[in-house]
């Protein structure tokens, strides 16, 4: 559940414009974009997470991310994040020795099932990281996926 | 403007399952081009889904997210003949919404 508080902080712009017809849902969205710069600029696992305002992530046997072992081109690399943590609120992708860690943040509203997939890019064998936000704490599972052909190129 | 996005969305048991394929370049800001100059960053940086007035996904995306990127996830509450709102904005500006109808 998500605590009303953080529930208005993350949707009020867009909830309120919207509800009162002020605005189109999709203006009011495009207004409402927030981007972590530094979290996105990071070089590492500790780093992204302090950016993203939390400390040193616990291990955890409750999430599950969904890769190949072996990744024949890094350009598009499948990974798909599913997390059992009750209350997840937001999932974050992260390659170690991407140029910037960060790949994908998402967040997970209540009613969204904390299970997502997306393609990612892959520079060389590295380890992936699924960073999980549950309950203003943060955790994280390790996957190591092969990079036969790195995605760098074009 | 950018093309459209497929989005399919089927309700299931257990949720409404979205996947979206996005059409979009996703350069890093890390290429040369053939004179070797670094080819700038663009890349959609914020998706927002959202059914019946209510955000059931929002993302931030980096530039390491693939070229034509893909979205998968699931969400309670909708049900068939529903509409849902995809919007991505990338780092330049530039937009795109697609609406797309539960099946």
């Amino acid at each position: 559940m998500q605590t009303r508080r953080e529930f208005v902080q993350s949707s009020s712009l867009v909830g309120a414009l919207a509800a009162i017809g002020l605005l189109g849902t999709e203006q009011a969205l495009a207004q409402a974009q927030p981007w972590n710069k530094a979290a996105f600029e990071a070089k590492n696992l500790a780093e992204v997470v302090k950016a993203l305002g939390g400390s040193a992530p616990a291990e955890s046997k409750d999430i599950t991310i969904t890769a190949p072992d072996i990744a024949e081109n890094g350009a598009v690399v499948p990974v798909g994040v599913a997390s059992k943590i009750p209350n997840t609120q937001t999932v974050h992708i992260l390659v170690e020795k991407n140029p910037n860690a960060l790949a994908a943040g998402f967040n997970i509203p209540a009613g969204t099932e904390a299970n997502v997939a997306t393609r990612i890019k892959m520079g060389q064998t590295s380890n992936v990281y699924a960073v999980v936000k549950a309950a203003d704490k943060y955790y994280v599972a390790t996957k190591e996926i092969k990079v036969t052909l790195g995605g760098c190129g074009g | 403007m950018p093309d459209p996005m497929r989005i399919r969305a089927t309700a299931q048991p257990d949720g409404v399952d979205v996947r979206v394929l996005m059409s979009h370049e996703m350069e890093t800001g890390q290429r040369r081009d053939g004179a070797g100059k670094l080819v700038p960053a663009h890349f959609i940086s914020n998706v927002t889904v959202s059914h019946a007035g209510k955000v059931v996904l929002s993302a931030e995306w980096g530039p390491a997210v693939a070229k034509n990127p893909y979205l998968q996830f699931k969400f309670q509450g909708g049900k068939k003949g529903d509409e849902i709102t995809v919007t991505w904005v990338d780092n330049k500006g530039e937009t795109r919404t697609d609406k797309a109808t539960i099946a």
